[in-house]
């Protein structure tokens, strides 16, 4: 199938994608595949009672990467997505997601991910996630994706999501299920604009003596919208986490952070850190003596905490 | 040429007018360094802030070479060829410290001569380029590429705040290092230290004493510095920026 090019603008945005990918891919556009690819190590088969795929990754795979794009420039779509993650023991994977939405049309369009990923033992997997929304229409982009994890022993995960721009509203939901020396790092990015609404639940379950989990939100709330953080991290074990929601609020925007600990265990050692607040006006000033104007110096530091 | 002309400056303190700078007139020509010191309070930062355009002042003029900037907004006064490093530098989440050089200098900067800047200040380039300027970073490794941003900015006139307060006495050291080659390649450009040391004090042109808000003393080195050693308000001051 060929991509259009509002359709491979989107893939640049949301995977920095400007040709055919190597290794593994499946990209996905307006609910149909637009192409795959299986390697050796890493094996693609849609699914067949559900829209989605099954992603088996051979145990002692190295350093490979998948990409598993979706784009959706159809007005009016919408669909639940689920992708079943299966990654063999200690294989060292780096996987690419994302979605972007163009709607220029007077209907939502709405694309729900729903991602299961089974991490074998001593594992290693790196998941970048990208949202990203365009196009002028009245329609709202909306993107819900769920993510979960079970991680067995000694496995590593780090997640980093961004969803920086045009997505309309969101509702995203990831849990988590560590065994014993699993560890489980999270760095998400947020923006959110004009009456966006953007809603980032976490749920880790340490089970198993050693796991780890380091949650980390950066967020930036402008006009009217609205965020709400909730992250809570459970100790079943000797573990440790931390949790930080870190937000800048600007015009009429709202954060709301609900960091959430439960220590089951006494020698579960668990952290949160949350601060709100708006850029702080001796930066601003800062940058204003190295020549900037307000507005250039106020982009300067967003785009710094949103890196 | 700097020049600040019957310069006041109020606050509002529970309803009554505080007067911080009172009629105070100051040249800084070109190829010159001065260091304006005297006791805490006196209104030494304000008189720095005054020339940044941080605040503004509540009577008085400001000319930057005899045009007045008085008017003039920070961004502005900036472009005009004006520097100034904070007191107390500010952190960022996020900006590392060669995007604070590269804002500095105005263009892109490479590694190679974001490192320049680093090195005069005493700091091993490659250790510190990436280095985000936030929590992680100590108050002399702050204070130092705070005064290598306004290196960067190669600027016609430097204000610099207090640049001993919160470094320990081995960073001090380098320090002085640092504003002795400052003094060196002055050319004319023209630097304004505020500060308590008597080293600092050591490589001035012209030293002014600013005391309750006014010039008490203004005169070249050599005449004002041996007033100024021996006294108590000299003494005390250095040991508190210690």
């Amino acid at each position: 199938m060929e991509l259009d090019s509002i359709q491979k603008h989107l893939l640049e945005e949301i995977a920095d994608l400007h040709a055919i990918p190597d290794g593994a891919y499946n990209i996905r556009s307006n609910s149909a595949s637009a192409g795959r690819r299986s390697t050796a190590n890493i094996e693609i088969t849609p699914k067949t009672d559900v829209s989605g795929l099954d992603i088996h990754i051979k145990a002692g795979t190295r350093r490979e990467s998948m990409h598993i794009p979706v784009v959706m420039t159809q007005s009016g779509l919408k669909e639940v997505v689920y992708n079943d993650f299966y990654i063999g023991e200690g294989a060292d994977v780096v996987i690419i997601a994302g979605c972007g939405i163009d709607n220029c049309g007077m209907a939502d369009s709405e694309h729900d991910g729903i991602h299961r990923f089974y991490v074998g033992k001593n594992a290693r997997v790196k998941y970048v996630e990208k949202h990203y929304g365009s196009g002028d229409g009245e329609g709202k982009r909306i993107l819900n994706p769920g993510t979960e994890v079970y991680m067995r022993e000694g496995s590593y995960m780090e997640m980093e999501m961004a969803q920086i721009k045009g997505v309309d509203d969101t509702e995203r939901t990831t849990t988590a299920e560590l065994d014993a020396g699993a560890k489980l790092i999270v760095r998400e990015r947020l923006m959110t604009h004009g009456h966006q609404r953007a809603l980032s639940t976490y749920v880790v379950n340490l089970n198993g003596e050693g796991a780890s989990a380091d949650v980390v939100s950066r967020s930036v709330a402008r006009d009217d919208s609205f965020q709400r953080f909730d992250a809570k991290i459970v100790g079943n074990a000797p573990c440790s986490g931390h949790t930080e929601c870190d937000s800048i609020i600007m015009d009429r925007g709202r954060i709301l952070a609900v960091p959430g600990l439960e220590a089951n265990d006494v020698d579960a050692a668990l952290v949160h850190e949350a601060a709100i607040g708006k850029i702080a006006g001796e930066q601003l000033t800062k940058l204003m003596t190295l020549g900037l104007t307000e507005q250039e110096a106020e982009e300067q530091i967003i785009s710094g905490f949103l890196k | 040429m700097l020049e600040l002309k019957h310069l006041s400056f109020e606050v509002d303190a529970a309803g009554e007018g505080r007067e911080i700078l009172r009629d105070v007139s100051l040249t800084l020509p070109d190829g010159k360094l001065i260091v304006v010191t005297g006791p805490n309070g006196g209104g030494k930062s304000t008189l720095a802030r005054l020339i940044m355009g941080i605040e503004k002042p509540t009577a008085g003029q400001i000319l930057l070479n005899g045009r007045d900037i008085t008017a003039l907004g920070i961004t502005e006064r900036a472009k005009l060829g004006i520097g100034f490093a904070f007191q107390q530098p500010v952190r960022f989440k996020g900006l590392r410290v060669l995007d604070l050089l590269r804002l500095a200098a105005g263009k892109e900067l490479t590694p190679a001569d974001a490192c320049e800047y680093l090195a005069a200040v005493g700091l091993c380039a490659r250790d510190y380029i990436d280095r985000e300027v936030n929590a992680s970073l100590s108050g002399g490794e702050l204070k130092r590429i705070e005064i290598a941003t306004v290196l960067a900015r190669g600027t016609a006139l430097s204000v610099f705040d207090e640049p001993e307060a919160g470094i320990d006495l081995w960073s001090f050291q380098n320090l002085i290092e640092v504003f002795e080659g400052m003094r060196r390649n002055i050319r004319d450009s023209a630097i304004m230290i505020i500060s308590h040391q008597e080293r600092i004090l050591n490589i001035a042109d012209e030293i002014v004493v600013l005391r309750d808000g006014h010039v008490d003393r203004q005169g070249p080195r050599a005449e004002v510095l041996p007033e100024l050693i021996g006294t108590a308000s000299a003494v005390a001051g250095c040991r508190k920026s210690l």
